[in-house]
């Protein structure tokens, strides 16, 4: 393995707060556009690497910030085992450190859980180059402040991760995608009722009409061989009662998790290169109750649905504050991401505030990625 | 600043307090204060100052301002059943009851979420959207008196957390009141918000960050069937084994738990659950989805247990027989009471491959002091609750039992495990705070309470040790099987 530069680090974060100086934690570069541009100083985190360590029937792998994504997932394939959240990658080279600030996680979300989910403890730098550790490498465990699910998703304003443990599961025994053509209604309707019902459902996403295709429903069942057997029976039965044109497109089982065309798909509404987001300059990505009705009349323009239709991926020509303010309305919050990087639904005056005064509580110089989230942040 | 008399003080504020709440609603004479002065965890008492009961969250936040203006300490509590002391009152603090917010405000069937407000009980609402074939996860030992709101702050578990989580996986949103009396929506309706995981960050905080004032928990569909399997062992090792085996074919239990032998006794002369008493330890392994697959993981769990050596496997022929295993499990601590004048519940959490040697350090602990243990364990998670038997009667044996207890939960923390998995610090395990983290992790914590309460009111003395006082400790002390909330089912 590596070798382990924690102190390494560490002392150029005491330094960098020290000599006030701003640093911008360096991975890959694979989540560039995930944020606000930070023009600082470059912290490399990426040679911090390997699996510290994995014992499959714990279900615990630990591995350091700077350990590829791809590596760790091949090292638990071997096991049989996964990242439940199905974490995009965007990016060959994407770390595990990467994924974990950045909270990312793909279509198996509202079934499985979130990246933060499946956190249990990280070992980090706070603004004063400390090296702390909070959580563990236990399941269950409710000493101290949850200050590990905090890092995720805060993209490194609060610490620089050093190591993460993360939950895992075993992979799916078996697979079986569907897809039928439909409308975006309908195929709310249908996600709705579909996640009413204890199914082994790990994937459910709408695509739009283009002018090849008609618009269509993809769901993926996944687990027991018999679980799956029967879910997908069931699920066809309903695809045929609620629309008299039942036209089923597709349908594909897999033995193993992701080798054919259907784990080709999934992955690419994961990795956000299905043919919707290619040619595109601005894509918002919005967050919302899964059975939100379609909005076209408040913001037309193409919508991808993922997450059982709690992701919505929309490519609109209505302005900021519009996406923004309806996204409010309905329950949720808009991102645009865009060709300079990404920007969050603004937060209220008082929301504001707590952030600030946690960003300062762990980092007190406000030299870690400062800005990358929020002006000020 | 001119100090008053406690009395002064409190009078002032009961004027100020009755101005908008109602006279039932401010509890100053002693007797009325005295239901107040313990949580679920007992042996420490306080009364408090005031009791104040408000009903809306316009009102908590007055009561919050002024108790900010005064300089006054106020501890949250909601149905007063946790096991740390997290809600124990401070003689010269507020006690703030939520028990008014008894409401469930909102069902969403089409999102599977409901709102409700914090001193609703854990199990009404899966009573509430049974009829939908929907249910609320966590299922902490004390579900049917339980609060949510409580079980926000302490991040209640439960037995079924290996493949359903804990609470902070099964919520979307929070409303709080800050120390300072500002209202903040915690999370959204949808399953993530921009910024911190400040939603992740109030659950398990203890009541020390905020008050919450109202909850939004998501709802999961009913699994199709649910079948139990007994397992029963000639050693422990074998039977902390054959949780690794049935994790290791790629299937996740519903519930696993394990018992050692002096727990299936006593279990089984409180409960008669028909659980073989000459075993080392029992396995309990619940399994959940639909028939089908419920029917194939039996099997193959079965054959599991078999080549771990179990030397005999139950499978529960009916719903009834499914519930005499779990009867004897669920009673195991007021079981354990009956046998023994007192009994010390301890809370650690190990990484399960760690179990034997854990169980064998305990046994020589056990014999050290020669204190009798009874292991109780959620095998699936890892999290174990040996319960010491004593007697408190005998001079100097509680004091033993306590350095008993904190050693077991060092040896839970030198394992890679932690001190409490589920029960919550509160006042209980404040000591081995400062053994499971350092000074430089603890300093942050603290600084993490200041940025949500600057003047230091909320719950102080909780959850997080000043550095220079880690020196209380205590643990849930039971005495002749006189458990606070005797008829909860203790887990």
């Amino acid at each position: 393995m590596a070798e382990d530069v924690s102190n390494d680090l560490a002392a150029q974060v005491q330094q960098a707060f020290v000599e006030k100086q701003a640093l911008y934690i360096a991975g890959s570069g694979s989540k560039l556009l995930l944020g606000r541009a930070v023009s600082a100083q470059s912290l490399a985190v990426k040679e911090h690497c390997g699996i510290v360590e994995y014992v499959p029937g714990e279900l615990v792998i630990t591995a350091r910030a700077g350990t590829s994504l791809q590596e760790l997932e091949s090292v638990l394939a071997e096991s049989g085992q996964m990242l439940p959240f199905e974490p995009p990658h965007l990016g060959e080279g994407a770390t595990l450190g990467g994924t974990i600030a950045c909270g990312l996680s793909g279509p198996r979300r509202p079934y499985a859980g979130a990246a933060r989910d499946f956190t249990l403890g990280v070992k980090m730098i706070n603004g004063q180059g400390e090296v702390l550790s909070f959580g563990g490498q236990v399941m269950k465990n409710v000493a101290g402040y949850d200050a590990s699910r905090l890092m995720v998703g805060a993209q490194g304003t609060l610490g620089v991760l050093l190591a993460i443990s993360l939950k895992v599961l075993p992979q799916p025994a078996c697979e079986h995608t569907l897809a039928m053509e439909m409308d975006a209604a309908t195929a709310i309707a249908m996600m709705t009722q579909l996640a009413n019902i204890a199914l082994p459902l790990t994937g459910a996403c709408h695509l739009p009409a283009t002018s090849e295709q008609a618009a269509q429903l993809w769901l993926r069942l996944s687990g027991a061989e018999e679980a799956v057997t029967a879910a997908v029976a069931f699920v066809k039965k309903q695809f045929q009662q609620r629309t008299q044109r039942a036209q089923l497109t597709y349908s594909e089982r897999e033995k193993k998790k992701g080798d054919g065309q259907a784990g080709a798909f999934w992955r690419d509404l994961r990795e956000r290169r299905l043919p919707f987001f290619i040619d595109t300059d601005a894509v918002w990505r919005l967050s919302l109750p899964a059975a939100t009705p379609m909005f076209a009349e408040i913001l037309p323009g193409a919508c991808l649905l993922d997450w059982g239709g709690a992701q919505r991926w929309l490519k609109t020509g209505v302005s900021a504050d519009v996406v923004q303010t309806a996204a409010q309305k309905m329950g949720g919050h808009a991102t645009l991401f865009d060709r300079h990087g990404a920007t969050l639904a603004p937060l209220s005056p008082a929301l504001m505030k707590m952030h600030q005064q946690v960003k300062t509580a762990f980092d007190p110089g406000g030299i870690l990625n400062p800005g990358r989230l929020y002006e000020g942040l | 600043m001119q100090i008053e008399s406690p009395r002064v003080l409190a009078n002032q504020l009961v004027t100020l307090f009755r101005q908008f709440l109602a006279v039932e609603s401010v509890l100053s004479r002693e007797e009325e204060r005295r239901p107040y002065e313990c949580d679920g965890l007992s042996v420490y008492r306080q009364l408090p100052l005031l009791v104040v009961l408000p009903e809306t969250v316009a009102q908590v936040q007055r009561v919050l301002r002024i108790c900010s203006e005064h300089n006054v300490p106020v501890v949250a509590r909601g149905a007063g059943t946790g096991l740390s002391g997290g809600a124990l009152p401070l003689a010269d603090g507020v006690l703030l009851s939520l028990a008014k917010f008894n409401r469930i405000l909102d069902i969403d069937l089409q999102n599977r979420c409901a709102r409700v407000q914090p001193g609703v009980r854990n199990l009404a609402i899966s009573e509430a959207v049974a009829a939908y074939n929907l249910y609320y996860a966590p299922d902490p030992s004390s579900q049917i008196a339980c609060s949510i709101g409580g079980n926000v702050a302490e991040n209640a578990g439960g037995v079924h957390c290996l493949k359903y989580g804990l609470t902070v996986h099964n919520i979307l949103k929070l409303e709080i009141v800050t120390m300072e009396g500002e209202r903040l929506t915690i999370g959204s309706d949808a399953l993530d918000t921009p910024g911190f995981d400040l939603l992740a960050l109030l659950t398990g905080s203890e009541g020390m960050l905020g008050v919450i004032v109202e909850v939004t928990v998501k709802l999961l569909p009913r699994p199709e069937t649910v079948q139990v399997l007994l397992a029963a062992f000639d050693d422990v090792v074998k039977a902390g084994d054959a949780v690794g085996n049935i994790i290791a074919e790629g299937i996740i239990p519903a519930g696993l738990e394990m018992m050692d032998n002096p727990a299936i006794r006593a279990a089984e002369a409180f409960a008669q659950a028909g659980y073989p008493e000459d075993a080392a330890a029992i396995l309990l392994c619940e399994l959940d989805g639909c028939q089908q697959e419920v029917e194939v993981q039996v099997e193959q769990v079965k054959t599991v247990l078999q080549h771990c050596g179990a030397t005999e496997v139950r499978v529960a022929a009916s719903a009834t027989e499914r519930e005499k295993f779990w009867k004897g499990r669920k009673a195991a601590f007021p079981a354990v009471g009956r046998i023994s004048p007192d009994y010390y519940c301890m809370d650690g959490t190990i990484p399960r491959h760690q179990l034997a040697k854990v169980l064998s350090g305990i046994a020589a602990l056990s014999e050290e002091y020669s204190l009798p243990v009874a292991n109780v364990f959620h095998a699936g998670d890892g999290n174990l609750h040996p319960l010491i038997l004593f007697d408190a009667s005998r001079p100097g044996e509680l004091a033993r039992t306590e350095e008993m207890g904190g050693r077991i939960l060092d040896l839970c923390v030198a394992v890679g495990g932690t001190i409490t998995g589920e029960h919550g610090v509160g006042i209980e395990k404040i000591e081995q705070m400062c053994h499971q983290f350092s000074s430089a992790e603890l300093q942050q914590m603290h600084a993490v309470k200041a940025a949500f309460d600057p003047a230091g009111l909320l719950n102080p003395g909780k959850a997080v040790p000043t550095l220079h006082r880690c020196a209380e400790f205590g643990a849930m002390h039971v005495h002749h099987g006189e458990v606070p909330f005797p008829e909860l089912e203790r887990f």
